[in-house]
């Protein structure tokens, strides 16, 4: 195919993923470590030694650094993604990020990690590029077209973000899709389905709910809702304040002041969580500064009350799309679970008593791995939009916009133009006048939302008309039309009728980067206009592998040796071997089999580290020592394995 | 955007330069995406003006467009076709989502005759009508009984008292006002028969009798949906 390739991309609150279309069927494309999933985690490595601009890290690298550095790391950045400064107040309580001290009001924030300063986009800009990356490093090609999904009730400026963040990774993206709707996609695939289905699609740091009705390949959205702040983060942060209180209560340790131990601490409420899916009770037993020891029991059923609340905020988004759609829950025919949080079980009970399964004999379907499942659809929609393939060829989406467009009428309050749930595209044309004699200009002010007040709704540009021809008050005749494309973004274009004059537009988004601000936010141009692309692959094959034979040298130096076999250390050695006689070699392919060799080998190895790093932190070690003390582990690709369930 | 072509004018075709009438989204000739046409909603589905029109029909032939000139078709196309697609898709949209709906389409269509419609039913009249000359004659006095009750109702809210009595009494207009609203439907739709069938005059007669029970429809929805957000709250 003579334009590439056009991969599906899922960027996620908790991790990201790419995939693509293999034959009939979508893969996930894993990463050098051999795991599908990376971690939306970007960390900023030290200075290095005389300066200069130090190295970004994405993924289960950056996410050790979580506790080595926390300072230099940024997770869960998509909260962040098209936020203004006052909106993200709330949500910076709740992580330990830090705003650049010289933020103004109006502009993108941007977050402080170490000596730099990024914008949102230009984080999720450096997953993005992870991810191109590893596609790139499987086709042995360029990949320059993707599709991103997106959570289905992100608004307009959430949306340009995540496009805005394509562009800076050196991606086309060729279309934005939603998440349950690539869900429902990557579904209804395999079989030739018709009826209603609903998404309920619990991520990270999203809820999402759709209705979609298919028939003869069309997957026609009825209806959307959810919560663009709501997802497991908020569970693990329930469980991270009670132990952060009663550490506090009962044993006068005051960990909130130490980031690194809040961090292993979250990693110890996670892992309770996911163990609650399978086990009735899960443990906390960590040792804390003072050589107490901070234990406690968390049974099942007192976990499902903590987050009864949480889960109970899905209910009134599910009652809201059925109601828009002008369907009983009765008249579902399927469900499809989405997103990593749909395994608690009482998740899955709340969706069971909402949708009314049981009664009807009916169980929700989770087939296919939830964490997967988003970034398989995207792939599909990206065979579409390839329009190279039997497969998907007469497959089309029809997705809806999920907030209803406004403009400011009078006295403040909102003349609705596109309702919400209108199929995308979608436009409305509206006419405006002037009120003064002689006057040239005319603000518009368009909003997002299902308010009755401007003021309560989400501000989503300032539209200036200019140019209008000095005519009588009410003379003039603009006519402007607003246009929600298929990625569920606004475009607006306006003409004076009378005088047959364009009026100039000045947009003048609320929340967003300007045109100019992307383009200087484009990460390495070198990136995208490179020649040679073999050369580039040799080169990072041999800094991966001289990445992890460092690591393995200093190995036996650290305590976490001695408690693997001779069988085990004799096989690390053996892949450092191997490793070490194919590095200087001119085949990248085979320097990257000999990484991912020595990689397994050493995953053991990685585990014990990691566990040790963990009780270093929590004990209240300094940072520095802590760092000292992970010697080897810290620069091994998977220091903290993604935790899987049985 | 609505303005009605009385007849079609020639348009040469971008691609292959034949001529077609400016109603089409496709070249009959060469096939090839055109841009947006001048048409009304009706034009775009090839549908005469009518108030009843076969729903399931318009639906697929809704699939049928949709497959052929979705963005999602034309993602690796040149600029202007993927601009085309994009205008023809949305207009396409809008035309199913106005006329799939019974009273966006009366609205449409009525607008479309020259009728003076008050305040559209596209959710621009959000806030409840309380200009009370807009009262419909014959509901004057249940509106006033209704208003006080309202009133009390959320008074005793404030308060937070709880009167049965009130409440089954609000519970009741609610009945009556949605028999009410089901009542305008049927006369609508026995309006609708009677256009789509009649001449001149008996279109001119039923165009007005149909601006007048959208008036009072859309009194009486804002009327239940008010009582409905009272006992709700």
């Amino acid at each position: 195919m003579a334009e590439g390739r056009v991969v599906g991309i899922d960027l996620g609150t908790t991790n990201s993923l790419v995939a693509y279309m293999q034959g009939d069927a979508p893969v996930v494309i894993p990463g050098v470590d051999g795991s599908n999933l990376v971690p939306s985690v970007v960390a900023l490595d030290p200075v290095p030694p005389g300066g200069g601009r130090p190295t970004v890290t994405v993924g289960n690298t950056a996410r050790k650094a979580l506790i080595e550095t926390p300072e230099r790391v940024i997770y869960s950045v998509k909260r962040l993604m098209g936020r203004g400064l006052g909106e993200i107040q709330n949500e910076l309580k709740m992580f330990p990020f830090r705003l650049a001290d010289d933020a103004e009001a109006g502009e993108v924030p941007r977050i402080q990690l170490g000596e730099l300063r990024f914008t949102p986009p230009e984080i999720s800009a450096y997953i993005l590029r992870q991810l191109k990356r590893n596609a790139e490093r499987f086709f042995g090609a360029p990949v320059t077209q993707a599709v991103i999904t997106v959570p289905a009730y992100f608004n307009d400026a959430q949306r340009q973000a995540t496009k805005d963040a394509g562009r800076m990774a050196g991606l086309d993206v060729l279309r934005l899709v939603n998440e349950p709707t690539a869900a429902a996609l990557a579904y209804g695939l395999d079989r030739a389905k018709e009826g209603t289905i609903a998404v309920y699609d619990l991520g990270g740091g999203t809820f999402d709910i759709s209705i979609l009705k298919l028939r003869d390949g069309i997957f026609e959205v009825q209806s959307t809702n959810g919560d663009t702040h709501l997802g497991g983060d908020d569970i693990d942060n329930l469980l991270l304040a009670i132990a952060l209180d009663e550490i506090h209560a009962e044993h006068g340790v005051d960990l909130r002041s130490h980031p690194g131990a809040v961090q292993a601490l979250r990693k110890a409420a996670i892992d309770a969580k996911i163990s609650l899916s399978s086990e009735s009770v899960a443990r906390f037993d960590i040792e804390l500064p003072n050589g107490d020891r901070y234990q406690r029991e968390i049974p099942r059923d007192v976990f499902e009350l903590l987050i009864e609340p949480v889960l109970n905020r899905t209910a009134g988004p599910c009652k809201q799309a059925l109601a828009d759609a002008g369907i009983t829950a009765e008249q579902i025919d399927e469900v499809v679970l989405v997103g990593g949080s749909t395994r608690i079980p009482a998740v899955r009970e709340l969706v069971d008593e909402l949708f009314q399964l049981s009664p009807r004999g009916k169980r929700p379907h989770i087939e296919l791995n939830p964490d997967e499942v988003v970034a398989l659809g995207a792939a599909v929609q990206a065979d579409i939009l390839a329009g190279a393939s039997k497969t998907t060829e007469e497959m089309l989406l029809l997705d809806v916009t999920p907030l209803s467009l406004g403009i400011e009428a009078l006295g403040g309050t909102v003349a609705r133009i596109i309702q919400r749930n209108s199929t995308i595209p979608a436009s409305a044309t509206e006419h405006f006048t002037t009120g003064v004699d002689g006057q040239t200009n005319v603000a518009i002010h368009v909003v997002q939302g299902e308010r009755e007040l401007a003021a309560d709704c989400r501000s989503l540009a300032r539209f200036d008309l200019r140019g209008i021809p000095p005519m009588s008050a009410g003379l003039p005749r603009i006519e402007v039309k607003f246009l929600i494309d298929a990625d569920g973004i606004l475009q607006v274009t306006a003409r004076e009728q009378r005088s047959g004059q364009a009026a100039n537009i000045e947009v003048k988004p609320t929340y967003g980067l300007t045109d100019e601000q992307v383009e200087s936010m484009i990460l390495d141009s070198f990136d995208n206009a490179e020649a040679d692309f073999a050369k580039r692959l040799l080169i990072e094959a041999r800094n991966e592998a001289e990445t992890i034979l460092s690591a393995v040298e200093r190995a036996p130096q650290s305590p976490a040796w001695a408690a693997l076999t001779g069988e085990e250390q004799a096989a690390i050695f053996a892949a450092r071997d191997r490793l070490q006689s194919v590095k200087l070699g001119e085949d990248a392919k085979a320097i990257r089999d000999a990484t991912l060799a020595l990689d397994q080998a050493t995953r053991r190895f990685a585990e014990l580290m990691m566990e040790a790093a963990v009780s270093t932190a929590i004990r209240g070690k300094t940072m520095e020592a802590a760092g000292d003390d992970l010697g080897a582990a810290v620069t091994a690709p998977h220091p903290m394995a993604a935790a899987e369930f049985k | 955007m609505l303005n009605v072509l009385d007849s079609a004018v020639p348009i040469a075709c971008w691609s292959c330069s034949v001529g077609h009438t400016d109603s089409t989204l496709f070249c009959p000739h060469c096939s090839k995406i055109q841009p947006p046409p001048g048409g009304d909603f009706f034009q775009v589905f090839g549908l005469e003006r009518k108030f009843q029109i076969d729903l399931p029909a318009m639906e697929h032939e809704f699939h049928r467009l949709s497959r052929k000139v979705h963005p999602d078709r034309f993602a690796r196309a040149g600029e202007n076709e993927r601009q085309w697609s994009l205008a023809d898709t949305a207009l396409l949209n809008d035309a199913y989502r106005t006329l799939k709906d019974p009273l966006f389409r009366t609205e449409y269509l009525l607008k479309l005759e020259g009728a003076e419609i008050g305040e559209e039913h596209a959710g621009k009249d959000r806030k409840g009508q309380k200009d009370p000359s807009r009262v419909p004659a014959d509901l004057l006095e249940e509106v006033f009984e209704l208003n006080m009750q309202l009133e009390e109702m959320r008074m005793a809210r404030k308060m937070g008292e709880d009167d049965p009595q009130l409440k089954a009494d609000l519970q009741q207009a609610e009945r009556k006002f949605e028999s009410l609203l089901g009542a305008v439907d049927n006369d609508l739709h026995e309006q609708w028969k009677m256009w789509d069938a009649g001449d001149a005059a008996t279109r001119q007669t039923a165009q007005k009798t149909m601006v007048a029970l959208l008036d009072r429809r859309r009194y009486l929805s804002n009327l239940v949906r008010d009582v409905a957000e009272t006992l709700g709250a």
